[in-house]
């Protein structure tokens, strides 16, 4: 045995033992002589996140099973098949009459091929693994791709915000047509936010894109996704920090989404990006991209934009609920975090047991902005008493800012300042809408199931 | 226009073939046929099998929503593309499916991820696995099998092994059980027009068992039985749905030289000798077409690499078909076939010919499913005229001798017919290409896709293998049912006939007979046999099964009496703790006459319908007195002079 761990991947003691012993280590072919019978098949990779009791066997009909351990009476090895998985790579096609785009990766699965030790998927990337799965990206582009990190979205932080916001700072000075952010869905709109503030004023799209259904499964949106992006950043007008992501669930258009207003709001849905308290930019299919609206940021042919990469993350987002101590706030103060974002309830509101916290907050030099969980709508803390307190303790209502994009825009502020009032200015001066400065009537559309005219709707559009 | 008239060397080509009833046994021995068995079977569940919808509850047409969607290849776990999920995403398709709430959540819509696999299912199966002695897993894994086809919105069903290797025993010998799984239920196809497909998914994600039989049946009529046995032992569970649609099966066939082929959709046990028979004879002139072509000395590489447009050459034509697609802006292109010449006409199955599987693969592939979807230079049937096809010819750069498939559509459709074509035609020279095929209504099949291998299976990455303690093998299998085949030599042991013994071998009164038999056998001079039992058990008027366990009780009372003679079998039906007396003949055919003396105005027509209702209306007075037979003789006689 030269190499055990690979050898024998994923499988632990006893079952580990068992097939040393026997001498069939993984891509084995067998038969497996059990208690419960004969079974024949391969030897396959264990799942690290799997029990350590049974041994995989892929089935020559190509299913697997798992034997345990402590059934096998004895193991028969006829041979060795080793998997070969690979995305097929083909070279990405040039075509000096298309645009250049740059697909950055972070880590999500856009092409992706299967993950032994975790049972899970991991993601295939380079322009020639890309252009095996999805050809259609060369009748858009000339690609090219740089992987700038492979974590899961949840690991996304500071760190990768501004690293990916140096790297597309300096592809956009070497005079790109746009950029195409790969990305995990869960904290797309944190980044998505985060490089609304740190690149401002670019001269081309920088659009993110993910998928809510891996691209190893046929149905998945990943293919569609990356070729509206890629349209999106190759074609489009719209230069600014944008989401792309399915507008319904069908297989029909993908929506363009204001980096700084846009959220994931269902755990699973295709369709789960939506802009709030606001209008999308446009849609993209493919015919091209149609905005919505005209006051975006054109697209120039400089190849300047602004970095600001900065963040201080001595910043805490807090979900108020009923009964919240004030231990809360002083734990956060205490352990020396400089900015408190409050997700309120109903115009921004917070029970009267945390005033003293929030005094001693605001006498300690923290920066405390109100924001309201209700997610559509503006904090107004003149309404009622309650909201004029808070006021008087020092806390500094959002407008109609995200919890978590003001999370994000004050980690950036005090990178740059620590000033009440430089903090302030920057927080409630909009880079690109954070902040707008009126609702429009359909920039809040929850539709409720069940009313007959919107079932009726519902029922005359693909949904 | 036939240019090759030689007679062909392989003794199955140019002349008709055998219908289904003209070959016996040792006709199908001399043919290698061989024919295996995938029985599917919904289980009665609750729930459906990876969410909480509930489980046979359909709609009828009626929906609430739709969604568009499209699927794509993708690599399977050992790293290749499936041939099947390449073919379906040549075919471009739109698949829509219909949403109705009752029956569908976020999970069929594939919006939201698997819930645990149903317990429930999972016991079932495993009673059913057990039954057919397979060998039980340790550790369920759940794959994804694709189907780009859209029948599932994922585009792969999940599935799992629960057992393998079993066997049962049929008329002698031993039919070998390659492995049970039990998986998702797909949609059921609404429509299939040109780019779009519909799907109504009321029926997804039901939970199903698949077993899979070894090619282990050397008739087509040996098929059908061993799928009979197949079926009654899911059923004699009890735990798994009836009625239509409930058990479907695909039945795959192969001759000596052909290949394996699944035939799907099979909608009765009763259609599979013909079908098998028929797909046989096409499996063996295909490979008798592959024969003549190497004696012709033909090879793959004289194909064209690609067909030529010859929509000028034809424009113009009076055949009213191909005009009126050239006037919707159609495309025709031409594919010569030099080494067929003669081979296309050849039968393949009864009233087809090989050039239908060239339509087929046309139809399916391309999307070009307005017939006829080709034309054939060398075809009798009127197409273009004589003129025309020499210019198409001349297009080719070939002779008029060498067959030309002429195929149009939308441009893009056209192309993928033309590739689909040479692709048929390349197929020819290995002789029976993998494909599925689709049982159709005639007792023929038609192409259905190409037969997916072990590259469409792929690990499910969103739930984690089940383990299978000996615990619960060991509870399960504690109360297992016997098997119909068990059953039934247990009948024939006690003295039931052999056709009786089979009947009630499937039959819900099994229970009832099994519980009874005992009682009955404890006294020698019993004026009841086994055989008298198990004839009266199996009259329709048995209890149904959930009240057997009320009906057991009253059953063991009537069964005592009927072994000391105190009662006339048909009384039993409305015995109560009193013996009725039989009447003598003449009492009885005076009370049917009375019966009957008034006749209701409104009778049905038809005679057996009208005998049925009088029967219900006599019957009643006088059940326990007159045996239930003469009553029906006499209603015949009457029935028969009745002037509706």
């Amino acid at each position: 045995m030269t190499n055990a761990a690979e050898d024998f991947k994923g499988y632990r003691s006893p079952t580990l033992e068992l097939l040393q012993k026997e001498n069939a280590p993984v891509w084995s072919q067998v038969t497996l002589h059990t208690t419960r019978g004969d079974f024949s098949g391969l030897i396959l990779p264990r799942s690290e996140t799997a029990d350590a009791l049974h041994i995989v066997l892929k089935l020559d009909t190509g299913y697997n099973i798992g034997v345990r351990w402590d059934t096998v009476t004895g193991i028969d090895v006829h041979g060795r098949k080793v998997a070969n998985y690979q995305i097929p790579e083909k070279e990405f096609p040039v075509d000096p009459g298309k645009p250049r785009v740059k697909l950055f990766g972070t880590g999500g699965t856009i092409a992706s091929r299967l993950d032994y030790r975790t049972g899970a998927v991991i993601p295939a990337f380079s322009p020639g693994e890309l252009y095996g799965s999805v050809p259609e990206l060369a009748d858009i582009c000339n690609m090219e791709t740089e992987k700038l990190y492979g974590v899961f979205s949840e690991n996304m932080g500071p760190e990768q915000w501004m690293g990916t916001a140096r790297a597309i700072a300096r592809e956009i000075e070497t005079g790109v047509a746009g950029i195409v952010v790969g990305h995990g869905t869960d904290t797309m709109h944190h980044t998505a936010a985060a490089l609304s503030f740190m690149l401002q004023d670019s001269p081309v799209p920088i659009v993110m894109v993910g998928s809510q259904r891996s691209s190893d499964r046929p149905s998945s949106d990943a293919a569609m996704n990356l070729i509206n992006a890629t349209r999106t950043a190759a074609t489009s007008d719209i230069a600014e920090v944008m989401v792309c992501m399915f507008g319904p669930t069908s297989d029909e258009y993908g929506l363009l989404h204001r980096g700084t207003r846009v959220r994931k709001m269902h755990s699973s849905y295709r369709s789960t990006f939506r802009t709030l308290s606001d209008i999308p930019l446009g849609k993209v299919d493919a015919e091209g991209v149609k905005p919505f609206r005209t006051d975006y940021h054109q697209r120039r042919d400089d190849k300047k934009v602004k970095l600001v990469d900065v963040f201080d993350d001595r910043v805490s987002l807090v979900y108020y609920y009923p009964n919240m101590k004030p231990d809360i706030i002083d734990s956060l103060v205490d352990n020396g975090y400089k900015g408190i974002i409050i997700a309120g309830t109903g115009l921004g509101h917070v029970n009267k047991p945390l005033y003293p916290a929030l005094q001693r907050a605001y006498d300690a030099g923290v920066h405390v902005f109100m924001t309201v969980q209700t997610l559509w709508g503006y904090v107004q803390m003149y309404v009622y008493e309650t909201g004029r307190e808070i006021m008087e303790l020092g806390v500094v209502p959002a407008a109609n800012m995200l919890p978590e994009v003001a999370y994000v825009k004050l980690g950036w502020a005090l990178g740059q300042s620590q000033d009440r009032d430089e903090v302030k200015r920057l927080m409630l001066s909009p880079v690109n809408g954070e902040i707008t400065e009126r609702e429009p009537h359909n920039g809040y559309l929850v539709f409720q199931g069940g009313i007959p005219e919107v079932d009726e709707f519902i029922s005359s559009h693909w949904k | 226009m036939d240019h090759d008239h030689a007679p062909f060397a392989d003794p199955w080509l140019g002349k008709p073939l055998p219908l289904y009833g003209e070959l016996a046994a040792d006709g199908y021995a001399e043919l290698g046929f061989k024919c295996g068995l995938e029985i599917h079977q919904q289980l009665l569940t609750r729930r459906k099998l990876f969410c909480r919808c509930p489980a046979g509850r359909y709609n009828r047409g009626e929906h609430h929503a739709e969604v568009l969607r499209h699927m794509r290849p993708t690599l399977s776990e050992m790293g290749e593309y499936d041939g099947t999920a390449l073919m379906e995403f040549k075919t471009r398709k739109n698949i829509i499916y219909h949403l109705n709430q009752e029956t569908v959540c976020t999970y069929e819509m594939d919006d939201a991820p698997p819930f645990e696999m149903d317990d429930q299912a999972l016991d079932i199966s495993i009673a059913i696995t057990m039954l057919l002695g397979c060998n039980v897993v340790s550790e369920v894994h759940i794959t994804r099998k694709q189907y780009l086809d859209g029948s599932i919105p994922t585009g792969f069903q999940r599935t799992a092994i629960i057992g393998t290797d079993g066997d049962i025993p049929f008329g002698g010998k031993t039919i070998h059980i390659r492995q049970l799984s039990l998986e998702e239920d797909s949609c059921r196809e609404v429509s299939d027009k040109g780019h779009v497909r519909i799907y109504n998914t009321d029926r997804l994600g039901m939970p199903l068992i698949e077993t899979v039989t070894d090619p282990d049946m050397k008739t087509p009529q040996e098929a059908r039985d061993v799928g009979q046995v197949l079926r009654h032992l899911c059923r004699v569970t009890g735990l798994v749905r009836t009625g239509s649609g409930a058990a479907r099966q695909d039945v795959n066939v192969s001759v000596a030289g052909g290949t394996r082929i699944e035939i799907k959709g099979v909608p009765s046990l009763r259609a599979i000798p013909r079908l098998t028979h028929n797909e046989a004879l096409r499996q063996r002139t295909l490979v008798g077409i592959r024969t003549e072509l190497e004696r012709r000395g033909a090879r793959p590489a004289d194909l064209p690499a690609g067909g030529c447009d010859v929509t000028a050459a034809v424009r113009g034509t009076s055949c009213r078909f191909l005009a009126r697609a050239i006037a919707k802006g159609a495309t025709v292109m031409a594919v010569p076939l030099p080494g067929f010449q003669g081979l296309l006409q050849v039968q393949t199955q009864p009233r087809t010919s090989f050039l239908k599987e060239f339509s087929d693969r046309i139809r399916v592939i391309a999307c070009l499913d307005e017939l006829p979807n080709l034309a054939l230079s060398t075809q009798d049937v009127p197409t273009l005229s004589s003129g025309e096809w020499n210019r198409v010819a001349k297009a080719c750069r070939v002779g008029s001798e060498v067959p030309v498939i002429l195929v149009w559509g939308p441009r893009q459709d056209a192309e993928t017919a033309v590739s689909e074509v040479l692709i048929r035609a390349r197929e020819a020279f290995a002789g029976v290409p993998q494909e599925t095929r689709q049982a159709l209504d005639d007792g023929t099949t038609g192409f259905e896709r190409v037969l997916p291998g072990a590259d469409r299976m792929y690990p499910d990455t969103d739930l984690p293998p089940i383990g299978l303690s000996d615990e619960r093998i060991d509870r399960i299998g504690s109360d297992l049912p016997l098997p119909p085949w068990e059953r039934e030599a247990r009948a024939r042991g006690a003295g039931v006939g052999p056709d009786l013994a089979r009947r009630l071998a499937r039959h819900r009164a099994w229970e009832l007979f099994a519980h009874l038999l005992p009682i009955l056998q404890e006294r020698s001079e019993a004026a009841l046999t086994p055989h008298q039992l198990a004839s009266l058990l199996l009259d329709r008027s048995c209890p149904r099964p959930l009240q057997i366990a009320a009906a057991g009780d009253w059953w063991a009372g009537i069964t005592r009496k009927l072994v000391a003679g105190e009662l006339l079998p048909e009384a039993v039906w409305t015995a109560e703790a009193e013996p009725v007396e039989p009447w003598a003949e003449a009492r009885a055919e005076e009370a049917v006459a009375a019966a009957l003396a008034d006749l209701p105005a409104d009778l049905p027509p038809d005679p057996d319908k009208r005998e049925a209702v009088l029967m219900g209306k006599v019957m009643p007075l006088v059940r326990g007195r007159v045996p239930g037979s003469t009553v029906r003789r006499w209603i015949h006689a009457l029935n028969r002079e009745i002037q509706p």
